[in-house]
This record gives C-alpha cells, structure tokens and sequence, in this order.
C-alpha cells in the first residue's frame, strides 16, 4: 500500500498496524470503558498508577475503525508517565495533533479517547478519594489563578 | 512478496483489453461528434448504433433504438425513475419500491417525494428478498411505476423480477428494474422480466466508466431529465461519450459469449472462498441470500462479529487485499449500509461487515491465500477488541444465528 494512496497518514497507519500499548492490565487502578454514540464503537483504558499520583502503565482494548485504534494506541502513549492532573488535561484535539491530523469525519474517534481515559480516571480517583481532594484542591489553586 | 488481489468487482471492473483497443481510435482518430452531419459525425453515430445493437441483443431486446446511452448507472437510473414519474404525471403520483434500493434509486425518490410525490417501499425478508405479494399489495390507485433491482448492489440477494413484471403488466404499471448490478452476471431478459425499463453499468462487467444504458420499451412513457439539445432521440441530450459507448458495446458483447464460463468460475469461487472463511473462523455469518440461485456468484457479504469493519478493509488492504465494507465506520455518515438494517441485521454485527466480490480474473490460489490473511486479520482485530474478551469470558452471547 503506497502511502500516498492511504486513507490515513504514515502516523496514524503506524499506530493502527503496530498499536502500542494494547491489552489489558491485570492490576489496574483504574479502568475506563466507553462507547461512542455516532457509530456504537467501544474503548477500554487501564492505568497503572503510582502512590504519587502518577501513571506508571497504560494499556487499551479498542471495538472500532482504524483511526479509533490508532487515538487510543495515541492516548496511553501520551499519558504514560503523567501525573493525574496533567492526563486529566488531555483533550482528543491533542491525540488527532500527534497523530498529525484525522479525517474530519473521525474527529470523534479521538474523542472516544479522551473520554475512555477521562473514565479511567474517574474509576481511580472512585476508588482513592485522598487523590480526589488532591486533584480537587490543584483544580482550585490553578482557578483562582485564573 | 506483495500480494494484490482485487475482491471489489461489484465496485468496478478492469477493462477487457479487446474493450480497451476498440475504444482507442474514437478518441484522437475519430473524435466526431455524433449529432453531426460530417462524414466523421456520422461515423461516431454508425459506432453508437453499433453498440445499441450490441446492447439490445444482449438483454433480449428487439429493438436497438430503444437503448439509450447516459454518462453512468446512477444516470441511468434516475432517467428511468425521475423520467417515468413526470412523464406520467397526468396518470398518478405513486411509486411502489423497496427498502433495499441502491442509493441512485432510493434517492431519486427520496428526491420526488420532496416534489409532491409519494411512495411505498417495500419490506424484504432477513435474505433481502421481497415477496412479491407485497408488492402487489402496495399498489394504489395511482400508482404510476414500480422500481426494484434484480441484484442487490450489497448482499447480492436476487429479487423475483419475473413474478413483480407479471403483477405490473397485469397492473398495467411501468415496471423499471435497476440491473447494474446483475448485468453481464445473471441471465437478463427485459421481456421474461416483462420490464418496461431496464438499466445497465458496463464497468462492472469489464466496460468503461463512463457510460450507463437505459432500455426503454417502447410503451414505456419517458421523458428527458438532462435538457439540452436532440442526442439519444430527444431521451437524453448531452453529447454521448462515443469511447465509452463502444467500450460498453464490446464489453457486454463478451459478457455473452462468455457467460457460463464466467459465472461458473465465479461461482465456484465464491463457494470456495465462504467454505474457507466459516471453517477458519468463529462468530461469522453470511449475510444475504444463501448461496446458489438467490444470490449474485460474484458477492460475498459477511459479518465477523466482535470486531469492526473499517479496520478489516485496512488490514485487509496491508495484505493487498481489496474489499470493501458496509460499516458505519466506513461510511461518511456514520450510518451502517440500509440493506443491512433492511433485513435486520443486528447492529454490531452490521459493524463487523465486510464485502468481497469476485470476477472473473480471480484464481482459487488467490482465495485460499484471503481465507488465510482473512483468518489472520479477523484474530488480529479480535485480539484488541474488548467485546471479544466480554465473549470470551462468556459476559455475552453471540449474536449469529446457529441455524
Ligand atoms: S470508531 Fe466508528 S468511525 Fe471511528
């Protein structure tokens, strides 16, 4: 397949035929699971997270079309190594620019990835409500900055 | 090494080569233009004849001047249906059609119920056939045309044209049957079918693009849609596409004369490449007609559950295999393909669809060597899918049918 006859770009093509980070963790601290309204596709995130509120792992399990693949292949990429408070920044308009750009028509796949790894969160910060006040008071602190 | 193999024949077809040398002198050699009086006008309008008989002889049809030539099947179908409404206005203003329309189709009436008209679609059973029963039952008092296809353009189901023709003609209603799809494939008769129109697409049976064909009875009322000058017998203005007309004509003559050996091969092919997919993998189903007599030996239409239809097209496509896909994700309105909602197909499933259509060049090598990649593929996607996982575990069921 000639790339310049590709549907997708060389970026977005490598993160679908070789994704990263795909599978499950068995120990995760939080899991994310949500499916997309337009076109009734599905993601899963798994984080590993450290004491410090840090992502240590992120693994994903996609049901959708290549470029839904490639933004959650995208998605643990860049949140692998991040504290909570910066993933919780991740917007999907992030995940189509490292990708390098999606069809418009599959913007919404990004979202898709913002949204599972959003969900992921929240089920961390469910479970570890000490985190929670901590991200709540950053969330404060930087409003007021505002 | 790099394989290609083309499953897409139902989207288009390679030009034959003898199709390809008899169109070559009518672009720089004999470039007149048909309605003219010089000698090279009319001999591009001898050539145009010339295929109109081929054309004719091809569907059963007596008369060559009842073959029209517009730029596409799409053209051809919204002539034949848009054409047939305004010029029976004075009659009615009802069509009878189906659920399982071809977009041409279903969107030219879509188009005319804007202007006043109105319609019944038709429902078809879970193969994508319609009862015909039903259609007679949808008949109304000024029901002006019946519009269906013989094959259809996504599941390959073949229609009970002859018994819908019967209830038109004994309904005295225009009978219009879209067969770009089934021409060159399937034995087509417009007076067994007792049609009063009859469209055709030479690209999908190794002819150009660029040229579509509309058999029109001579009984059948029929008016311009395409305003202009007196091309076509005042049926269709705008200067014919000579090279193409007389690429079709070659084209449907070779359809003919190879027939049987064509559609046995394909046929064969078919059957060989599902017996493949069903024995290597799990969770699959057939969408359409069973193979065999209801259905086009070119088509293919299948479901591989838990797993999405885009990304097989594409991985499919890495391996140099081209499909193509009635997903939702492929589609660029988020919608998964009508005629799989039409016979109720269960919409993950409907997600998971992948079409292939073979012809005539294909080989049994090539399809053993899809079975494999396609096996592959479908474990590849499987294994990112979390739906497969929630199966695996037994959280759910499979949607497919084990009868
Ligand atoms: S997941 Fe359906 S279009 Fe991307």
């Amino acid at each position: 397949m000639s790339e310049e006859n590709s549907l997708y770009n060389p970026i977005v093509m490598d993160h679908f035929l070789n994704p990263r980070n795909m599978g499950d963790l068995d120990d995760a601290d939080g899991i994310g699971e949500v499916g997309a309204a337009a076109c009734g596709d599905i993601m899963k995130i798994s984080l590993k997270i450290d004491d410090n509120g840090r992502i240590s792992d992120a693994k994903f399990k996609t049901f959708g079309c290549g470029s839904a693949i490639a933004s959650s292949s995208m998605a643990t990429e860049l949140v692998k190594g991040k504290t909570i408070e910066e993933a919780l920044q991740l917007s999907n308009k992030n995940v189509v620019d490292a990708l390098g750009g999606l069809p418009p028509v599959k913007i919404h796949c990004s979202v898709l990835a913002e949204e599972a790894i959003k969900a992921a969160l929240d089920d961390y910060l469910k479970r570890h409500p000490e985190m929670a006040s901590r991200v709540a008071a950053a969330e404060a602190a930087k409003e007021k900055k505002a | 090494m790099k394989r290609n193999v083309y499953l897409d024949c139902q989207s288009s077809t390679p030009v034959l080569p003898e199709v390809y040398e008899a169109m070559l002198p009518w672009f720089k050699e004999y470039y007149g233009n048909a309605s003219a009086l010089h000698e090279l006008g009319v001999r591009s309008r001898k050539a145009l004849n010339q295929s109109r008989e081929r054309f004719a002889a091809a569907i059963g049809a007596e008369r060559p001047e009842d073959i029209v030539f517009t730029s596409c099947g799409t053209e051809a179908n919204n002539l034949a249906i848009k054409g047939s409404v305004y010029a029976l206005e004075d009659k009615g203003r009802h069509i009878v059609t189906t659920v399982a329309e071809h977009p041409s189709v279903e969107n030219s009436i879509a188009f005319l119920e804007k202007h006043g008209f109105r319609a019944t679609r038709v429902k078809v059973d879970r193969f994508g056939r319609v009862n015909p029963a039903d259609v007679e039952a949808a008949i109304e008092k000024d029901t002006v045309l019946i519009a269906t296809h013989y094959a259809n353009h996504d599941i390959g189901t073949i229609q009970p044209v002859e018994e819908i023709g019967e209830i038109a003609e004994r309904c005295h209603i225009q009978f219009f049957v879209d067969c770009n799809f089934s021409a060159g494939w399937l034995p087509l008769n417009v007076n067994r079918m007792k049609a009063g129109l009859v469209s055709l697409s030479p690209h999908r049976f190794y002819g150009p693009k660029g040229v579509g064909v509309l058999w029109k009875a001579r009984r059948s009322r029929l008016i311009s849609i395409i305003n202009g000058g007196i091309q076509e017998e005042n049926r269709r203005s705008g200067t014919e596409n000579v090279p193409a007309i007389v690429g079709g004509g070659v084209a449907v003559e070779r359809a003919s004369a190879e027939f049987s050996a064509r559609t046995a091969h394909v046929a064969e092919l078919q059957s060989r490449l599902w017996n493949g997919i069903r024995s290597r993998i799990d969770c699959v189903c057939l969408n359409g007609a069973p193979l065999g007599e209801n259905r086009h030996p070119c088509n293919l239409n299948v479901s591989a559950e838990f797993i999405e239809g885009e990304g097989q097209l594409l991985l499919c496509n890495a391996s140099g295999i081209a499909v193509s896909s009635g997903s939702s994700c492929v589609s660029r309105n988020l919608k998964y393909s009508s005629v799989l909602s039409a016979i109720g197909l269960d919409e993950t499933l409907a997600q998971g669809n992948l079409i292939f259509s073979v012809g005539k060049d294909n080989t049994s090598e090539e399809i053993d060597y899809v079975i494999e990649s396609y096996a592959g593929i479908v474990e590849r996607l499987r294994g990112m899918s979390p739906v497969w996982d929630d199966y695996r575990k037994g959280v759910i069921q499979s949607k497919i049918s084990q009868d």
